[in-house]
């Protein structure tokens, strides 16, 4: 199943890359999502997830198809 | 309902207003109008601030933005509601955010404007960067909390 994964943001600049497009196969969760996207890096320990724009937990499911976005704490407002 | 956002500068008082006079079945309805308006400081935690820019990410901002709305509905009797945020790049004196409510009575509107606009703090993916007058750059961490 092919995944594409977003980042925003300090954690975008951090990284150094906007998106990435991955493909698994079997059952995956938007933490596996991150440690395939950056073997290197640790996730970091505020950062928020979302699947699909909805806020989900890092030991969420994810499926074919789906975008997976991972970002530091909002400051809009 | 109406959730906006804008790449350029707005006037909140010309939203409101022709907000209110396109929204035709709310004449006579409403008796109170609860409005927000966030503006841009040129100062933040003791250092002087020239500049800003706002990212978001489009689609979940609305999204989260829409969401925010309706549950405010479900909590309060809302006749109308008008959210505007601006992204981009921003300078002191300009309007980031703009809340306004509409209800018959006063209470509601101030309540369901202010969850709006916590949530909105709290939930909405947008994040900001700023420039200081030093020119060095620096994100945002985190927002404070309204209530505390």
């Amino acid at each position: 199943m092919s995944i594409k994964v977003r980042y925003f943001a300090s954690l975008k600049e951090s990284i150094g890359r906007s998106e990435d497009n991955l493909a698994f196969s079997g059952a995956v969760t938007v933490s596996d999502v991150w440690h395939s996207a950056n073997p290197n890096k640790a996730l970091p320990e505020n950062v928020l997830a979302a699947v699909n724009m909805d806020y989900v937990e890092l030991n969420s499911a994810v499926k074919d198809g789906d975008e997976v976005a991972f970002f530091p704490p909002v400051t809009g407002g | 309902m109406d959730i906006k956002v804008y790449p350029e500068s707005f006037d909140p008082w010309q939203e409101i207003q022709s907000h209110q006079h396109s929204a035709h079945n709310m004449a006579g309805k409403f008796g109170a109008t609860s409005i927000f308006i966030g503006t841009m400081r040129d100062f933040n935690e003791g250092d002087e601030v020239k500049g800003m820019t706002l990212e978001h990410y489009p689609g979940m901002t609305e999204k989260q933005l829409e969401k925010i709305v309706a549950e405010a509905v479900r909590q309060w009797p809302v006749i109308d509601a008008l959210v505007v945020h601006r992204v981009g790049d921003i300078l002191p004196n300009e309007p980031i955010v703009l809340v306004a409510v509409w209800t018959s009575h006063r209470g509601d509107a101030f309540d369901a404007s202010r969850y709006i606009m916590e949530a909105l703090k709290s939930r909405a993916p947008f994040w900001k960067k700023e420039l200081l007058i030093s020119q060095a750059e620096r994100w945002l961490e985190k927002n404070t909390d309204g209530y505390s």
